[in-house]
């Protein structure tokens, strides 16, 4: 479960440096941006990489499956009255609710963005020689409402997501040093900051894509 | 004071429990949070009435058997005490207070508030020991110096008391707080270092087959935990644990 | 049956002075010089091979310090052994609760410390009424308890260098007390737990938790099983073995308050007796000066705040009786008096020793000034123990350290508070915490309580008792501490009696077992017993009257406390023998117990303790009428000095009075073991 969910981690920082890509405007950045998506692609260590997250997350999601079904078997019977709220975090209790918002945002991403760039019909053009899908559009014309009648809908549905993925990983990142033994007085207030950094940061981040995007359409 | 009291009813392990209605009334704020139970007790005796059973004994905090869930948490609202040092000042006049038994399946009720630990002593037994013989040639208790961090450090993980109020508590009713406690305690001390690895392999592999729930380090143990174990004690056991299983 | 003839208690007379002053009991003490007897009886105690080990059956009964360890030795060295314990785990023994150390003579101090210091405190501070073989053997072996104890992975305090620390405890003037901050009987009992888990582990020893034995079957006058209840089931069990050791802890609970956990009882040690074996000083109990007081009718029980405590406070009453009526009242604050209108009366009468007098001496003091009305709680029973002084003096001490130039008054109070945490924390936060009082603004209330039985069943040399084949080990027997035991030793005794003692002394007799075969519990002995137990059992829960158990405890506990707790009189301790078999009676006749006989049913346990604590406290009683001295902690009115101090007899009572049952409980016989002091000299005890 950690491994997974600090190789998850890295990943989100990998795919959040790609996408921030996405605010450089005018044609340079749609170039850069859709060569970019021609290297993630392509690349066979890229490739690699893309299988070992496939493989994370679904690593991830099962062990979470199967540890929620033995954590309900450990406890059939519930309290008539439980305060977690005086001893823990909402997110740490919430785990399993987080994960599966995420994965159903997963699937919608995957469907929204990789099955249209892998099977959909999507426009070819030349940049220096190679033969790139204009993905940067796809994108854009996929959060402005004049293109895409559920723009709306799906901003508030990404931007919804990152939040879950905020508490997720507000309560994962720390968790998954607690769980690997790397947690010693000296560095605990370093990993707790990071990791408070972390689950704000990233999701605010990736957050920020849709919303500007649309955003920028009224501008 | 006045009180009223939703307690958990149940006849034995089999039987159907369900939660029963008492009011209390000249309660005294100085009495533990037991003594309100054996004042109700006694009302109920005299009543020709079933009494509550609930596990007690040295009602001073430190045998660890005493073990109600107060108002929704372990050992109820205060911090690093058990139910027998908990006072009834820390309720407010008129209150309802819900009182229910331990839950986990690895805990099986007895009866009423009363429950089968016996889960925690077979972990023990397991590999929470050092393997020494008694013998009066034993060599001297000085011949090897402890650091005194290390000494207080195993000293703090030994205080565990095995109430269970870790696994009452956790929403996997995990227990891992009261043994990595102990494999920390072990851990800590060059005596333990021979069949570390054995005894952390042992120890949670006697865990998981009690039907223990997984950690997932939501951090409420250690603060119900009326002896105040460090979750610093899990990290150490997760460490030890798979430095064992690549070792 | 009962054809003898009931002796008149109003005139006890007649029975009494007709015991002849010489030894009627064999204590087995090996000849030779004192610190030559253990080893030499070692070395011709007779063995059991381990081929033959493996035939013999073992009975440990209680799971303390005591029984953990013997268990966990017998079954190391090849010896089946069953445990049981009426807890729900080992581990939740009483034992558990002791705070303040371990006592051992390892020198590491070099503070002049030696097996013959640690035997000559210990006889001292029992007031010359322990045997002297016993005590030695004690002292040369806590050292290998140390040893021990730390093989195991108890952690004990340790010096910045590593080594093990120790302080110093009241009663002696050398630093030998082990410690593990104030959890030094949950350490030690958790290590012995856990030799015990591994035998258990091993399927040596088979534990039997939620257990508790009834009674002792005996065979041809062997001890040879034990009739016991599982507490859940209600099933009552035979279960028959070569020997049976009882390690089943006090009995201050006859006083119902005490420092006891609410399920320590007497009830084994009381049914061996009635079996049989002798009770030895069963009026010997400790009362510790320093417990948090009752608070109100519902009191369960009371908690101790450790003995280290008087070594920083003071101990106070104010001087006048009108100040006392108003901090009784609640208008006026303790801190609003003046020096001078304080009574530091253990300062005063002992300034040798001031504070830190022993624990008998201490806890008579206070008793005197709250008998004559300087009582400080709304009850009366309190007296105070004061750390202003300790926090100024540590105050000034720490500011100096830290080069502080003229300190104001409020800085010195923080310094020294923040010291005073340090050493004392956790007693001042239980404190606190049960009191809602904070002691490091206001003294702390505290008043003598029950906390530890000196007395217990008569053992031998061997730890036998007077029926073969039945041990008593721990706080069960009477043997090591005499008429008041010192602080620490309890847990010394306890580990030596299970680790190195009883491991060796059992095969002297299991020597002549092995042949014996497996016990059945099919005989006629064994049937009468259980027989006996559920008949017991049926009679007190079919007895169907109004009054819950515990009402009765409650009284008993009243009588006990008045007329043979702190101090003791012939008239009260004639009314309270008639006053408890008043008790007796309407428990048979009034007594409610709810419930099942064959179901988890808490409140018939208690009823069948109960039924025994209110037989014991007569005896007790018998004992301390019989015992015309003062010692240690049994303080006879009728002999005092003119100063009101404890005086020994020793031309008449330098005895162990061990009784024996003879089908009544108010009839019992007395048997004398005389106590030789070969190797001491025996002094009145002075502490001015």
């Amino acid at each position: 479960m950690a491994l997974s969910g600090l190789f998850l981690c890295l990943f989100l920082v990998g795919h959040l440096l790609g996408n921030l890509q996405l605010f450089v405007s005018g044609q340079q950045g749609a170039d850069n941006f859709n060569l970019y998506a021609k290297f993630m692609t392509t690349n066979p260590i890229v490739k690699v990489l893309s299988y070992l997250t496939y493989f994370s997350i679904i690593f991830h999601m099962v062990d979470g499956l199967i540890l929620t079904i033995q954590n309900r078997r450990a406890r059939p019977k519930k309290y008539v009255i439980e305060k977690g709220k005086a001893n823990s975090s909402w997110a740490s209790r919430n785990m399993a609710l987080l994960g599966t918002i995420l994965l159903v945002f997963i699937a919608t991403h995957m469907q929204n963005f990789w099955y249209v760039m892998h099977f959909g019909e999507i426009s070819h053009y030349e940049i220096k020689g190679q033969n790139v899908k204009d993905l940067h559009h796809v994108v854009m014309s996929f959060f402005t409402p004049t293109s895409n009648s559920y723009a709306a809908f799906m901003v508030g549905f990404y931007v919804l997501s990152m939040l879950a993925l905020a508490y997720h990983l507000h309560h994962g990142f720390v968790s998954a040093f607690q769980s690997l033994g790397l947690n010693h007085i000296k560095y605990n207030k370093i990993i707790e900051i990071v990791g408070a950094g972390f689950s704000v940061v990233v999701p605010l981040l990736f957050a920020s894509i849709p919303l500007y995007v649309f955003i920028k359409h009224y501008l | 004071m006045q009180f009223t009291l939703k307690v958990w009813r149940q006849k034995s392990q089999s039987s159907k429990g369900a939660i029963e209605t008492y009011h209390l009334s000249d309660i005294s704020e100085d009495m533990s949070f037991l003594e309100m139970f054996d004042v109700l007790n006694d009302k109920l005796i005299r009543d020709k009435k079933d009494p509550i059973a609930f596990d007690h004994d040295c009602r001073e905090g430190i045998c660890g058997m005493c073990s109600m869930f107060i108002n929704g948490e372990a050992h109820g609202p205060g911090r690093n005490v058990t139910t027998c040092q908990l006072h009834m000042r820390s309720f407010k006049d008129g209150d309802t207070i819900y009182v229910e038994p331990w839950r986990s399946s690895a805990f099986p009720i007895v009866k009423d508030l009363t429950v089968d630990r016996s889960a925690f002593d077979r972990i023990i037994q397991s590999g929470g020991y050092v393997s020494v013989n008694t013998s009066g040639a034993t060599q001297d208790a000085n011949a090897i110096p402890i650091p005194k961090e290390d000494a207080d450090s195993a000293f703090d993980a030994a205080t565990c008391i095995g109430c269970g109020a870790c696994v009452a508590t956790c929403k996997n009713s995990s227990a891992m707080l009261f043994v990595s406690a102990k494999v920390s305690q072990l851990s800590l001390l060059p005596q333990g270092q021979t069949e570390a690895n054995n005894r952390v392999q042992r120890m949670v592999n006697q865990m998981d087959a009690e039907g223990f729930g997984n950690c997932t380090n939501t951090g409420a143990c250690e603060v119900e935990c009326p002896k105040g174990i460090s979750l610093t004690n899990i990290a150490r056991m997760n460490r030890e644990f798979m430095k064992s299983s690549v070792g | 049956m009962n054809t003898f003839k009931q002796p008149n208690w109003l005139d006890p007379a007649p029975f009494l002075e007709g015991v002849e002053r010489i030894n009627t009991l064999n204590s087995r003490i090996p000849t030779g010089p004192l610190e030559q007897k253990w080893e030499k009886h070692k070395g011709e105690i007779k063995l059991v091979n381990p081929a033959n080990k493996r035939l013999i059956d073992i009975i440990i009964v209680g799971s303390g310090l005591a029984g953990s360890s013997a268990a966990a030795s017998l079954a190391e060295m090849g010896y089946n052994v069953k445990v049981f314990c009426f807890q729900d785990s080992p581990r939740r023994a009483h034992s558990i609760a002791a705070q303040g150390g371990i006592n051992a003579a390892k020198n590491y101090q070099n503070d002049g410390d030696s097996t013959y210091r640690l035997f000559y405190d210990t006889v001292k501070g029992g007031d010359y009424r322990s045997r002297e073989a016993n005590v030695y053997r004690l002292a040369e072996v806590s050292g290998s308890i140390i040893d021990q104890c730390v093989a195991q992975g108890v952690p004990f305090a340790r010096e910045y260098g590593g080594l093990l620390d120790n302080r110093s405890f009241g009663g002696v003037q050398v630093s030998r007390t082990f410690y593990a901050k104030g959890q030094t009987g949950q350490q030690l009992l958790l290590g012995a737990y856990s030799a015990l888990s591994r035998q258990i582990s091993k399927g040596k020893i088979e534990l039997l938790n939620r257990h508790e034995m009834m009674d002792v079957v005996v065979i041809d006058g062997k001890a040879r099983g034990i009739i016991a209840r599982n507490l859940v089931t209600g099933e009552i069990q035979r279960h028959g073995a070569h020997a049976v050791v009882l390690c089943t802890g006090g009995y201050g609970n006859v006083f119902y308050l005490s420092t006891n956990a609410m399920g320590s009882n007497s009830s084994a040690a009381w049914k061996a007796h009635k079996r049989g074996a002798y009770f030895g000083n069963p009026n010997f109990v400790q009362i510790h000066p320093t417990c948090i007081p009752v608070s109100g009718h519902y009191q369960s029980k009371l908690t101790l705040m450790s003995e280290s405590l008087r070594n920083d406070g003071r101990i106070w009453v104010p001087k006048n009786l009108d100040d006392a009526q108003a901090i009784r009242n609640g208008e006026l604050s303790p801190n609003d008096l003046e020096e001078n209108q304080r009574d530091y009366y253990l300062e005063r009468r002992y300034p040798a020793f001031g504070n830190l007098v022993p624990r008998d001496v201490a806890s008579r003091a206070a008793k005197e000034r709250c008998d004559e009305g300087y009582g400080v709680n709304k009850t009366g029973q309190a007296v105070f123990l004061d750390f202003a002084s300790a926090i100024e003096r540590y105050g000034k001490t720490e500011a100096s350290t830290r080069n502080l130039k003229s300190p104001t008054k409020s800085q010195i109070i923080e310094l020294g508070k923040a010291v005073v945490k340090s050493k004392y924390g956790n007693l001042f936060d239980m404190y606190q915490q049960i009191t809602a009082d904070n002691p490091y603004e206001t003294p702390m209330k505290i008043y003598p309580a029950i906390h530890y039985s000196m007395g217990g069943i008569w053992v031998d040399y061997n730890l036998m008792t007077t029926i073969p084949g039945l041990y008593a080990a721990g706080e069960a027997n009477f043997s090591d501490h005499g008429a008041n035991r010192l602080g620490a030793s309890a847990l010394m005794q306890g580990l030596a009696d299970g680790y190195f003692v009883l491991p060796y002394t059992i095969g002297d007799y299991l020597a002549d077992e092995i042949r014996t075969g497996q016990i059945s519990t099919d005989t006629i002995e064994f049937e009468q017993a259980e027989n006996q137990v559920k008949a017991t059992l049926d009679k007190l829960i079919n007895t169907n009257g109004d009054i819950p158990v515990d009402d009765f405890h409650r009284r008993l506990g009243l009588i006990m406390w008045e007329y043979c707790g702190m101090s003791r009189n012939e008239k009260g301790l004639k009314k309270a023998i008639i006053l408890i078999k008043k008790l007796r009676d309407e428990f048979y006749s009034n007594l409610y117990v709810p419930g099942d006989v064959n179901d988890f049913n808490p409140e018939l346990e208690k009823a069948y303790r109960v039924a025994d604590f209110l037989e014991l406290g007569e005896l007790m009683c018998i004992d301390a009428l019989n015992r015309k001295e003062s010692c240690g902690g049994h303080f006879r009115e009728e002999s005092q000095t003119d100063e009101g101090e404890a005086l020994r007899d020793d031309d008449n009572y330098t005895y162990v009075s061990a009784w024996e049952y003879r089908g009544d409980p108010s009839d019992p016989k007395l048997h004398k073991e005389l106590l030789k002091y070969d190797n001491i000299e025996v002094k009145q005890r002075s502490y001015k």
